[in-house]
């Protein structure tokens, strides 16, 4: 039996986690269709069936989806699962809220959080935060799993034609109702999918001081993060913070400044490529992850930075 | 409105995590073990809604073994009124957890049931939307406030492209983000005082419930070290890393 993978999108387009999370999928069974719920999708189911890696698309469409209610989603998906073997999707807070409801209807144990498909009924996962990893064999026969995204390359996204085929909309539950989304608008690279990410900790000491965090996240296109003792202290407001209760980020560069490197603080970004930290504490824990260490004062070392960066003929994006 | 919060028993989030040598799970001989903080977050809003005035009873429910009881006293020692403890030997999975609290609910027929949105031991995050799925009950997910209205609730979530808030009718699951609220600590008092409140025990086979595992732990390791980086000696030498070795940027 195929693979069930439920897309996530903005009801106008794809959501870029969606690509990552065919790709495990796909990695699970080859058979690969997607399912899209929503609103007025047209464009994003189309950009999903343009997956090279998914060979058909479902596709339901009612008002009572345009905001992505788990209570209005699960009995679809439910519906649907009889013929699927496998129903993934990513472990974002899209899929954390659906996937479990999904789960408990079909009396299946759900597999949450996966970084790597060992076969297609056993996992890789990590538990602790990331402090240790567990590979876990499911023994229901229908498998629900969710996947972190940020440890599957996203898959190609053209090139493929998958049919898309209209599913009959499901009721809609009337105890939950949507009431607003504030977004986080910003021209800069979302956290969750940025390039590189410039984080600045508690030795910032204000919310002013985090100036000098943005001039070097604008000078290298780069997203702002932080710790969650710097959120705690209120120097930035909490949609930055990276670590097991903020955002994992696994960006190419990442660069800590003024972080002591907490374990949580850890658990979030230490898969990234390149880590680069700058503290003034040399016994500070975060220079055990960190590729390249600079023992400084940050007001010191940051404006030098700058005028280093200043210096290079590019930089790239 | 009766308000049943579920806790649970954890390492404690300071306690640097060993893995066994022989690969069968996490070294928990001795180690400092505490209440899951998000669960903490679900007891202090059900607390602070009863001093609101909005909550008659709050009711704290624990699933483990004999000490988990311990994150049911503390409960207790922070203002709920009495203490439920569902006795198990050995871990028992989500679904399984979700289904005892089905028939704990059955039974006592709470308005609204309150957890953690994860527990940091298995960070499943999965257990309130289960229990909710089972109860056909609106579920809302990663709560960061919290205003109880007149048979229904508005509550703000915590998702990833920002704030989402939306209004659900009682009877419902909210499962608690760290941010909706500052835990507070039990006074001497109070811990002496929650020694006399009572704690129901109910072993697990009272209850009817299938909790047999359907996953199977093959193994636990050590995550991959990242090999030992380099101190450099200044901002300059930096730069000329990160742009000639590891050519980032």
């Amino acid at each position: 039996m195929a693979v069930l993978l439920i897309a996530e999108h903005n009801n106008k387009e794809l959501r870029p986690f969606t690509l990552n999370a065919a790709t495990a999928a796909s990695q699970i069974d080859s058979d690969v269709h997607a399912v899209i719920i929503g609103q007025n999708t047209a464009e994003a189911a189309k950009q999903l069936s343009e997956l090279p890696v998914v060979k058909k698309v479902l596709s339901v469409e009612a008002a009572h989806y345009e905001n992505f209610t788990a209570e209005n989603f699960t009995p679809v998906i439910v519906k649907l699962a009889e013929n699927y073997s496998h129903i993934v999707c990513s472990a974002n807070t899209f899929g954390k809220n659906l996937m479990p409801r999904i789960a408990a209807h079909l009396d299946t144990s759900q597999v949450s959080d996966i970084i790597k498909v060992i076969s297609s009924d056993t996992f890789l996962r990590p538990i602790y935060a990331g402090n240790a990893f567990a590979t876990i064999k499911s023994n229901d026969s229908k498998k629900c799993v969710t996947i972190r995204p940020t440890s599957f390359d996203p898959c190609e996204s053209s090139g493929g034609s998958a049919a898309i085929e209209k599913v009959e909309a499901g009721e809609e539950f009337s105890n939950t109702k949507f009431v607003k989304r504030e977004e986080i608008k910003s021209d800069r690279p979302e956290l969750g999918t940025a390039r590189i990410v410039v984080s600045g900790g508690r030795g910032m000491q204000s919310g002013d001081n985090f100036k000098l965090i943005t001039e070097i996240a604008d000078k290298l296109g780069a997203a702002i993060g932080a710790s969650r003792a710097a959120v705690d202290a209120g120097y930035i407001s909490n949609d930055h913070q990276v670590g097991q209760t903020g955002k994992v980020v696994v960006p190419d560069l990442y660069i800590a400044i003024g972080i002591s490197g907490a374990i949580q603080h850890l658990a979030g970004m230490k898969e990234s490529k390149v880590i680069v930290a700058i503290n003034k504490d040399g016994e500070a824990p975060i220079f055990s992850v960190a590729d390249y260490g600079l023992e400084a004062d940050l007001f010191e070392a940051i404006p030098q930075f700058m005028e280093e960066l200043n210096k290079l003929n590019t930089i790239q994006k | 409105m009766k308000i049943l919060v579920a806790v649970k028993r954890v390492i404690d989030y300071n306690v640097q995590i060993r893995v066994k040598e022989d690969g069968t799970g996490v070294v928990t001989d001795n180690v400092k073990m505490s209440t899951n903080p998000p669960d903490d977050n679900a007891i202090e809003e059900a607390v602070k809604i009863k001093e609101a005035g909005k909550a008659t009873e709050v009711v704290a429910i624990t699933v483990g073994e004999e000490k988990a009881q311990e994150t049911v006293r503390k409960a207790l020692a922070v203002g709920a009124d009495r203490g439920i403890h569902v006795k198990v030997d050995s871990e028992i999975e989500p679904l399984a957890v979700s289904k005892i609290l089905q028939k704990v609910v059955d039974k006592e027929k709470p308005d609204l049931v309150f957890m953690g949105k994860q527990a940091i031991d298995d960070d499943c995050n999965q257990t309130g939307q289960m229990l909710s799925a089972l109860l056909n009950w609106p579920q809302a997910t990663f709560a960061s406030k919290i205003d109880v209205k007149e048979n229904k609730l508005e509550v703000t979530r915590e998702i990833d492209e920002g704030l989402e808030t939306i209004e659900i009718n009682v009877p419902a699951i909210v499962t608690c983000d760290l941010r909706l609220n500052e835990p507070r600590y039990a006074s001497l008092p109070n811990i002496m005082k929650a020694k006399k409140k009572p704690i129901e025990e109910i072993p697990v086979s009272d209850l009817g419930v299938d909790v047999s595992p359907r996953l199977e732990q093959l193994k636990v390791e050590e995550p991959p070290k990242r090999k030992a980086g380099i101190k450099v000696a200044n901002v300059a030498e930096l730069v000329q890393k990160l742009k000639n070795e590891a050519k980032v940027i």
